[in-house]
């Protein structure tokens, strides 16, 4: 075996791969948010499609896609891998367990709150991903030249965002994205070593801070669809300002 | 036999000089045709096992821990001391050796003592190269403390860990030699015999601890360091396994055993809160610079303290007792162990002694809280609080600590020469397991120094003297004397297990402590250790009579090592009395009420006494002989200490 | 007694004790009752309370590690009520007190649960990966004799501070007790940072942290997911920031050091 290999297959090199790969998603997170914010502009879903078209057909963004897929391809095959080597590590277990008296949750549970994330990313990816890319969207169609031979992936946001398990899944899967990140966060700072006395206390608060308002974020989508608009994606007076506002900063 | 201790001639300065290019030498290439057995690896063990690797030789060392990492060693807190005059405060290679020498009150060997005070300044060299982390000034040099009354600061010190951090430096190193294969490390094995080949020490026996299985091992030569015997006592600041079984073996095999009757009891412990007990936790000396040791006035006022209906900060001023203070104001407080340890059992025994048994005297913290702050105590002594608070549930910030004596080191040992070697060719002695450098009574802080000594600079060299002298043919182990002796372990072991009696090995152990501790602890009469002996030699045959373990010897059996254990004890005791008996003066840790000053400060005879009485095993339940090393003072002038 | 709590009432307790005749044999738990235990005895007191009691009915007692019993040399390791070394925070078994249970109290204790520690018997695990990971670079390699002068290496007291801090490890394996993954990474960080502050470490800075590394992996811990529970049981307190610094001191060897296999 060559260094390369014996470094990343070691427990720390795999978990720094874990590390490299976490903090890379969490700015595709990132860009992703802001990206789907163009579903809050009062527009019937405008920006929203000519912003996917964009994500779609753009060389430099399907390039870094592939980068995308190593990344969570990675992030989820060191998961298993580690998963693996720490059962092994410990075969035999204890008749009594009381790791809540020392440690947080969601810092022990990375593998389920992934594991929801990862189905849900299943779902989604069908869902939209699939639907944008290989065909199955009707075209905007209307009046309006800049959009309406775009793909409407905007209705197909807000047809499923009416349905009300596919709007738990979200938020559920939200939910748990919140806690992964939560712990992941700063977990990726500390595998890497990037760990000061003056500057660690801040990255912890910086990764809460990071993990609410992302998650927050996605899940304010499905919620905001199935209570403030129709099954034409027409938004209801009553519908919070807020989001508007903010994407509208984007 | 003739003590001859092999002094090499010559002034004391340049006595190990002269020696060190006097001894043989081994050729380098014929270093690993020899193989060395060093039994222990604590400082003592652990860097002669190392050192000696690094040279060439084979080793095969030996510990019945799990990991060398946790030899008792690793307990020590306060420091260890060395003639660096870092401080440029008249410290001086003779002025440790002259504090040593008078510490030990004139029953150690100069020419030993010398040595020590000589090498101490490498040991620090040694150990800050191999990453040890000592106490620093914020310029980046090395920090000393003052320690245990010495007018000096020469104890190097890492917070209150540092028998910790020594240890781990000397268990690195020898960690290295296991990698290369120099030393062939046996954990969970505990030594039971020495194999002796026409004369000569040339292998041990030992049983592993987790299949049982009796194993024996050959080398050319073979180093014990296995620390001391202060356990005889059941309650001391040793580690439970502590234990005298190596050592005891080697005696009977023909090492002589010397000064056995040179016990230290420590004045500042966590007292006996009930027969449970089954160790005594130290408290640093370095609280004795602080706090004030007092008693009841009154044993009216001691029996209401007792009885809870007083609370000792409560007591007024003039109720209490500062007797430390009161009989020695020049010194106060701070008199050596065994001046403060005495008074604080004389307390006691008037009945002015505090806590619920009346074996306490109290250690007080007030004064200095009031003085200067409870945040400024804390600093100086936090964990040592914790500590304290952890184990008793009280808040010494709040009531004062109490405190008594209890047995912490073992002055005597195998009687060793200038080499380290006993009197049986081939066996070395090294750290507590020898007799030799601390008289009749240790300094604080010159334990460390001592086993890290034996272990680095001295037995290198001393060893390779010897070996030098052996022809560099492989040893086996089948010459019948391995037989034999793995037989008399192996029936040993099987008599243990057949008694089946009524009481635990612990029962014997506890019921031979209190008679140590009765009669041949702080205080001995001539009366007292007769009725000891007799005593003993009572309990001794009960055990072969009436022992109860369970289990098999080929399985981790515990109940079986302890047994054994006791069983060593049970006739180290019994030498113990008769060494303390035929003494005939008080010097150091062995006080016989019977010699002291008007004053009531122990009494030497050094026209009679000024020897190592070395003794010299005779056969099952004969009586022991006595060998006499005389100790000539040709440096320093024989004194009274006086402390008032 | 002479605790200064006279109220202190004896304890009547159900302990749930792991019993394991050797290696190869199954284990099981065995319930066993104490009489009148004193609040301030020590948790090993307490067993060995149980213990004389077993000898005096004929039965085995129970093995466990001890031996300092005032919390530094490390041997014993008991997992109690589902914590490394009890409830107490910052406490090692045998400075544990029974004044932190309660009269009817049930105890549960096992032994310490990892692959890389099988159990020798009972409660006693074998630990000596440990020492194997320490021999594969936990050292610095100085030779008896030839040291410099101990002031000749200056070392700024805060350095020397927290080396002295990483290096206060007992080596008890609480930390993989207490871990999830049965990591050693705690262990293995406070002797690689402790050697990686000082300038004495410098020399085999690189080769260390791979050989250490590459060993710990061998024996079959698992890896750190920064979970946090080392620390919080660590009985000495050694941080989480070791496992930075032993992260950190991983990355940088094996992007810089020469070694290419």
């Amino acid at each position: 075996m060559s260094w390369i290999t014996k470094t990343f297959t070691s427990s720390i090199g795999r978990k720094i791969i874990m590390s490299l790969t976490g903090l890379f998603l969490c700015t595709f997170l990132v860009v992703h948010l802001i990206g789907n914010l163009q579903l809050f502009k009062h527009d019937q879903g405008a920006a929203f499609n000519t912003y996917s078209h964009f994500m779609g057909t753009n060389p430099v963004i399907r390039t870094i896609e592939w980068g995308l897929v190593l990344g969570f391809g990675f992030h989820i095959f060191e998961a298993w891998a580690l998963t693996r080597r720490n059962k092994a590590a410990r075969t035999q277990g204890y008749a009594q367990w009381h790791a809540e008296k020392n440690s947080e949750w969601t810092s022990r549970n990375m593998g389920i709150l992934g594991t929801i994330i990862l189905i849900f990313l299943l779902v989604h990816l069908y869902n939209f991903f699939w639907r944008a890319r290989f065909g199955g969207l009707p075209k905007v169609g209307g009046a309006n030249p800049e959009v309406r031979d775009l793909d409407n992936l905007y209705l197909a946001v807000v047809d499923s965002f009416h349905v009300w398990w596919y709007v738990l899944l979200y938020v559920l899967a939200q939910i748990s994205l919140g806690y992964h990140l939560w712990h992941g966060f700063r977990s990726g700072f500390q595998t890497l070593g990037l760990n000061h006395r003056k500057y660690t206390p801040l990255i912890k608060y910086v990764g809460y801070a990071f993990a609410v308002v992302v998650s927050a974020g996605f899940a304010s989508m499905p919620l905001y669809f199935f209570l403030f608009t129709n099954p034409q994606g027409e938004i209801a007076a009553n519908a919070p300002s807020l989001l508007h506002t903010i994407a509208s900063a984007f | 036999m003739l003590l001859d201790s092999k002094i090499p001639e010559g002034p004391l300065a340049e006595k190990w000089e002269k020696h060190k290019f006097n001894v043989k030498l081994v050729n380098p290439a014929n270093k690993r045709k020899y193989d060395v057995i060093v039994v222990g690896t604590g400082l003592a063990g652990g860097a002669a096992a190392a050192s000696l690797a690094e040279l060439g030789y084979n080793v095969k060392a030996f510990t019945y821990h799990d990991s060398p990492r946790r030899a008792h060693s690793i307990a020590a807190q306060g420091g260890i001391n060395a003639a660096k005059n870092y401080q440029n405060d008249g410290d001086s290679v003779f002025r440790l050796f002259y504090d040593t020498i008078k510490g030990g009150d004139y029953r150690a060997r100069e020419a030993n003592v010398y040595r020590l005070a000589q090498v101490s300044v490498n040991i620090i060299d040694q150990c800050v190269a191999q990453g040890v982390p000592f106490a620093r000034e914020y310029g980046g040099l090395l920090a000393n403390r003052s320690f245990g009354g010495a007018q000096v600061s020469r104890t190097f010190y890492a917070r209150g860990q540092t028998g910790q951090q020594l240890l781990l430096g000397a268990y690195s190193a020898l960690s290295r030699q296991i990698a290369y294969g120099k030393v062939k490390m046996y954990t969970r094995s505990e030594m039971l015999d020495v194999v002796v080949v026409d004369g000569q020490a040339r292998g041990i026996v030992t049983r592993n601890l987790i299949t049982g299985e009796i194993e024996t091992h050959a080398a050319h030569a073979v180093v014990l360091a296995t620390g001391g015997y202060g356990n005889v006592f059941y309650l001391s600041t040793n580690a439970k396994y502590c234990n005298v079984t190596a050592a005891w073996r080697a005696h009977k095999k023909g090492a002589y055993f010397a000064n056995p009757c040179f016990t230290q009891i420590h004045p500042t412990c966590i007292p006996v809160s009930g027969d449970y007990q089954s160790k005594l936790t130290l408290m640093s000396e370095s609280l004795r610079n602080d706090g004030r040791v007092w008693v009841p006035k009154t044993v009216e006022m001691a029996e209401r303290v007792r009885q809870n209906q007083i609370k000792p900060q409560d007591i007024p001023e003039d109720e209490r007792d500062y007797f430390l203070e009161r009989k020695y104001p020049a010194f106060g407080n701070l008199v050596p162990r065994d001046v403060a340890s005495r008074n604080a059992k004389q307390m006691c025994d008037e009945g002015r002694g505090v806590g619920s048994t009346g074996l306490a005297v109290y250690l007080d913290f007030s004064d200095v809280i009031k003085r200067t702050g409870a945040e400024a105590v804390s600093q100086k002594y936090g964990n040592l609080f914790a500590m304290y608070e952890k184990i008793t549930d009280e808040n010494p910030y709040e009531r004062p600590m109490r405190i008594y004596p209890a047995v912490h080191y073992t002055m005597g040992g195998l009687w060793v020469d200038y080499n380290l070697q006993t009197t049986v060719p081939g066996l070395y002695a090294t750290g507590e397991c020898n007799f030799s450098d601390h008289g009749a009574n240790r300094l604080g802080a010159s334990a460390l120094m001592q086993g890290l000594a034996d272990g680095y600079f001295v037995i290198p060299y001393t060893i390779g003297d010897y070996l030098a002298q052996t022809p560099p043919k492989p040893v086996d182990t089948s010459h019948p004397a391995f037989a034999e002796s793995k037989a008399f372990v192996q029936a040993r072991t099987e008599r243990l297990l057949s008694i089946k009696g009524t009481r635990t090995p612990t029962q014997f152990h506890k019921a031979l402590g209190h008679i140590m501790w009765e009669y041949c602890g702080m205080a001995r009469t001539a009366e007292g250790l007769k009725h000891a002996k007799a005593e003993i030699q009572k309990l001794r045959q009960e055990f072969w009579q009436d022992l109860k373990i369970t289990g098999t010897g080929e399985e981790l059996n515990q109940a079986l090592e302890n047994a054994g254990r006791v069983a060593d004890f049970l006739e180290l005791g019994e030498l113990m009395v008769d060494d303390a008996l035929h003494r005939n003066e008080s010097c150091g840790g062995h006080f016989r009420e019977e010699y002291q000053t008007p004053e009531g400060e122990a009494l030497r005879n050094d026209d009679e006494f000024a020897y190592v009485a070395a003794w010299e095993y005779q056969g099952d339940n004969q009586p022991e002989k006595l060998n006499k090393e005389e100790l000539t003072f040709e440096n320093v002038k024989l004194t009274q200490r006086s402390y008032k | 007694m002479a605790g200064s709590n006279p109220n202190a009432k004896p304890m009547n307790l159900t302990l749930n004790v792991w019993r394991q005749p050797n290696r190869t044999a199954p284990g099981k738990i065995v319930e066993y009752h104490v009489k009148d235990i004193s609040p301030d005895m020590s948790f090993l007191e307490m067993l060995d309370v149980l213990n004389e009691d077993l000898l005096h009915a004929g039965q085995d007692p129970v093995a466990f590690d001890h031996d300092c019993r005032e919390g530094i040399c490390g041997s014993c390791d008991l997992f109690i009520n589902g914590r490394s070394h009890g409830p107490e925070k910052g406490t090692t078994t045998c400075q544990l007190h029974m004044r932190k249970f309660s009269d009817g109290d049930t105890i549960t204790i096992e032994p310490w649960r990892a692959s890389a520690f099988p159990v020798n018997k009972d409660l006693s695990v074998d630990r000596s990966a440990f020492d194997r990971i320490i021999q594969a670079g936990g050292y610095v390699s100085v030779n008896t004799g030839g040291a410099p002068d101990g002031n000749e290496i200056p070392i700024p007291k805060e350095i020397s501070d927290r080396a002295f801090e990483a290096a206060t490890c007992i080596s008890c394996g609480a930390c993989v007790a207490a871990c999830k993954n049965a990591s050693a990474m705690l262990f293995v960080s406070a002797k690689v940072s402790q050697l990686a502050l000082l300038p004495q470490g410098q020399p085999e800075r690189k080769t260390r942290v791979e050989n250490m590394v590459a060993q710990m992996d061998k024996e079959g811990f698992g890896a750190c997911s920064n979970i946090g529970s080392c620390a919080a049981e660590c009985p000495v307190g050694i941080s989480l920031e070791n496992i930075a610094i032993l992260n950190r001191e991983f990355l940088a060897a094996k992007a810089t050091s020469n070694n290419l296999a």
